[in-house]
C-alpha cells in the first residue's frame, strides 16, 4: 500500500478542477499549471525512487484487495514513463505560455491540457483493464478538445476525423474487454494473466489477442495511422509536441503491457503479427517522411516510424530487446516533443510549412540552427548522442532471434529518419535568405526568437543530452524495467500476494 | 437466449459499420451510436444471461444476476454520451464553417 501512486493523477486532476474558476485570469492559469506539473514531476521521481528501492508498489483503491477493487500498480517501467511524461508535459506548459496565444488560453486551454496528463499518468499506473479504458477516454476527450481549441477550418475538419477514429477504436476496446470478461471472468491485469496462464493460451484467447492488438494499433499509430499525419498537422506546435511525445506513446504503452503481461504464451502467433505491423509501419512511415517538403508531415511521420521502431523491440520480446523499448521510450518522449518545439519555431519565423519557401536561417538563427541539427542526430541515434543506446539494444535483441530481415529494416528506417530530418535541416537553415513571408508573426527582418519559446527547448535539450551522455546510467534504469517486463511473475506477486 | 442477444448485436454491428462507412457525417454519428448500443449489449450478454434476481440484496434472492457487467455498462453509457454529444455539436461547428455534411469534401487541399 503506497498511497504516493495516486498522486501523479489527483495533482492534476484538482488543478484542473481549480483553473475552470479562475477563467479570466491569464497569469493565475499559467502558475497554478505550471506549479502543478513542477509537483507531478516530484511525485513521479519520489515514485521511481521508491520503486527502486522497495520493488514494485501498488495501492488497493478503498482498501478492497485485488481482484475485487481496482489496483494501482507502479513498476518500474510505469514509474518511469510517468516521470518522463509530466517532465515532457511540464516543458510544453512552458513552450505553450509564449505560443498558443491569449484566445486559446482564455478558452480552458490549461484545464484540458491538466486533464490530458491526468488521462497519460492514469493509463501508466492502472492494472486494471477497464480502468485503462477510462484512462484512455480522459485523455482522448481532452486531445479532442485541444485539437479543436481555436476552431479554424482545418482543425474542424481533422478533428472530425480523429473523434470518428477514437470512437471506433474506443468501441472496439469496449467489446475486447466484454470478450475477455466473457472468457475469464476478470479485469484485473495481474489475475488476467493468471487465468490466461491457466487455461491456456490459444482459440479464443489468441482472438482477443489480436483484437486488443488492433484496439492498440489504431490508438499507437502502429500500421494503422491513416489518422496520424492529417490530426497531428492541424494544433499549435506546443500541443502537437504534446501529443507526439505522449499520445501514441500510451498506445505503445497498453500494446507492451497486454502482450508481455498477459498474452505472452503464444508469441508466434501473437508477436508474429506485430513483428509485420511494425516492419509496414517502418516502411510506409519512411515512404511518408521522405515523400512531403512540408515541416509537420515530415515531424509526424517520424512519429510514425518510431513507433514501428518500438513495436519491433516490443515483438522480438527478448530481454536485450526489452531493455531497449524502455530506453528508446524514454528518449524518443524527449527528444520528439524537442524536434516539434524546433519545427514549431521555424515555422513561427518563416510563416510557412514548406521547405522550398525558406532558407539561409542559420545566418540569423544559429543557435535554432544547430539545437535542430543534433537533435536530428540524436533521433537518428548517433553514438554519443541519446538515442543509440536504444535502438542498439533493440536490434541487438532482433539479431539475437535471428530475425534479421526485420532488423535490417529497422536499421535502414534510422537512414531514413536521419535523411529526412536533414534535408528539412539543410532546407530551412542552409542556402539563400528567403524573404520573409508577410503573415510571419515576426513580420520584419529583425525577428528574434522569444525566450519564452527558446527556454523551454533548451532545458529539453539538456535532458536529452543528459540522457545521451548518462547513457550507462539510464540504461541501470532501464535493465531493471526490462527485467521486469521479461518476468510477468514478479508483477503478479506484488499485485495478488500481499 | 445468448444465441438470439449475439444475433442482434450482429445486426446492430452490421448496420452501425455500414452508416459509418457512408458519406453524410449524420449518418456516420448514428451509426456510431448503433455500434456503441451493440458493444453495451454484448457486455451484458458476455456474462451470461442467467436468471437472477436484480443486484439489489434487498431482495433476498438465492441467486443474483451479475453485477459488474451493469457497472461497466453505466460507465460505458456515460463515456459514449459525452463523447456523442461533442460530436454532434462539432458536426454542427462543421456544418455553419465548412458549408458542407459530405465527408468527401472534407478532404485537405486547399491550403497544404
Amino acid at each position: 500500500m503506497n498511497n504516493l501512486l495516486v498522486i501523479p493523477l489527483l495533482i492534476p486532476l484538482c488543478t484542473a478542477a481549480l483553473l475552470v474558476f479562475v477563467k479570466n485570469n491569464i497569469p493565475a492559469q499559467r502558475w497554478l499549471s505550471a506549479i502543478s506539473m513542477i509537483g507531478t514531476t516530484a511525485v513521479a521521481a519520489a515514485i521511481v525512487y521508491q520503486v527502486r528501492a522497495e520493488g514494485i508498489q501498488t495501492l488497493h483503491m478503498g482498501g478492497w484487495l485485488p481482484p475485487y477493487g481496482i489496483v494501482f500498480t507502479a513498476d518500474l517501467f510505469a514509474a518511469l514513463l510517468v516521470l518522463a511524461a509530466s517532465a515532457v508535459a511540464f516543458f510544453c506548459l512552458l513552450y505553450s505560455f509564449g505560443s498558443v496565444g491569449e484566445q486559446r488560453e482564455r478558452y480552458y486551454y490549461y484545464p484540458f491540457f491538466q486533464f490530458l496528463l491526468v488521462g497519460v499518468n492514469g493509463s501508466f499506473l492502472t492494472g486494471d483493464l477497464f480502468n485503462l479504458f477510462v484512462c484512455f477516454e480522459v485523455m482522448l476527450i481532452s486531445s479532442y478538445a485541444l485539437i479543436v481549441l481555436g476552431g479554424t477550418k482545418r482543425q474542424l475538419r481533422e478533428t472530425l476525423k480523429y473523434i470518428l477514429v477514437n470512437i471506433l477504436s474506443s468501441t472496439l476496446f469496449v467489446a475486447s474487454v466484454a470478450y475477455l470478461y466473457g472468457v475469464t471472468g476478470t479485469l484485473n491485469m495481474a489475475d488476467l494473466s493468471q487465468r490466461v496462464a491457466e487455461a491456456g493460451q490459444g482459440g479464443i484467447l489468441n482472438v482477443i489477442a489480436v483484437l486488443f492488438m488492433i484496439v492498440f494499433s489504431l490508438k499507437a499509430g502502429l500500421f494503422l495511422f491513416f489518422w496520424l499525419p492529417g490530426s497531428y498537422s492541424v494544433p499549435p506546435a506546443a500541443v502537437a509536441a504534446l501529443f507526439g511525445a505522449l499520445l501514441t506513446k500510451v498506445g505503445l504503452y497498453a500494446l507492451i503491457r497486454t502482450f508481455m503481461l498477459i498474452f505472452y504464451h503464444n508469441p508466434d502467433s501473437t508477436h508474429t503479427w506485430i513483428a509485420w505491423m511494425a516492419a509496414a509501419t517502418m516502411i510506409l512511415g519512411a515512404l511518408g517522411a521522405i515523400a512531403y517538403t512540408d515541416v509537420q508531415k515530415i515531424l509526424n511521420y517520424n512519429v510514425i516510424i518510431t513507433v514501428g521502431f518500438i513495436a519491433f523491440g516490443l515483438a522480438v520480446a527478448n530481454e536485450a530487446s526489452m531493455d531497449g523499448v524502455v530506453f528508446y521510450l524514454l528518449h524518443d518522449m524527449a527528444a520528439k516533443a524537442l524536434l516539434f518545439f524546433l519545427g514549431g519555431m521555424v515555422v513561427r519565423l518563416t510563416g510557412t510549412n514548406s521547405l522550398t519557401e525558406m532558407g539561409g536561417l542559420i545566418k540569423r538563427y544559429p543557435l535554432l540552427g544547430w539545437m535542430l541539427f543534433v537533435t536530428s542526430l540524436a533521433i537518428a541515434g548517433i553514438p554519443p548522442l541519446s538515442g543509440f543506446a536504444g535502438k542498439l539494444l533493440i536490434l541487438l535483441g532482433g539479431i539475437e532471434e535471428e530475425s534479421f530481415w526485420l532488423t535490417g529494416t529497422a536499421l535502414a528506417s534510422s537512414f531514413i529518419v536521419l535523411y529526412s530530418l536533414i534535408r528539412m535541416f539543410m532546407g530551412a537553415f542552409w542556402g539563400e535568405e528567403k524573404p520573409l513571408r508577410s503573415n510571419s508573426t515576426s513580420g520584419s527582418a529583425k525577428a528574434s526568437l522569444p525566450a519564452t519559446l527558446m527556454l523551454p527547448a533548451a532545458g529539453l535539450f539538456i535532458i536529452v543530452l543528459a540522457i545521451g551522455l548518462g547513457s550507462e546510467w539510464v540504461y541501470r534504469l532501464a535493465a531493471e524495467a526490462g527485467h521486469t517486463l521479461m518476468n510477468p511473475a514478479i508483477y503478479i506477486d506484488a499485485v495478488l500476494k500481499e | 437466449m445468448e444465441l438470439y442477444m449475439s444475433l442482434a448485436i450482429g445486426v446492430l454491428f452490421t448496420v452501425g459499420v455500414y452508416l459509418v462507412l457512408s458519406k453524410s457525417l449524420l449518418r456516420i454519428i448514428l451509426g456510431t451510436s448503433l455500434l456503441t448500443h451493440g458493444v453495451h449489449l454484448l457486455l451484458l450478454t458476455m456474462s451470461r444471461l442467467k436468471t437472477g434476481a436484480a443486484p439489489l440484496l434487498g431482495q433476498k434472492a438465492d441467486a443474483y444476476v451479475d453485477p459488474l457487467p451493469q457497472a461497466l455498462i453505466l460507465t460505458s453509457i456515460v463515456i459514449s454520451f459525452g463523447v456523442t454529444s461533442f460530436f454532434f455539436v462539432l458536426a454542427y461547428k462543421a456544418y455553419q464553417n465548412l458549408g458542407t455534411d459530405n465527408m468527401e469534401q472534407l478532404k485537405g487541399d486547399d491550403d497544404e
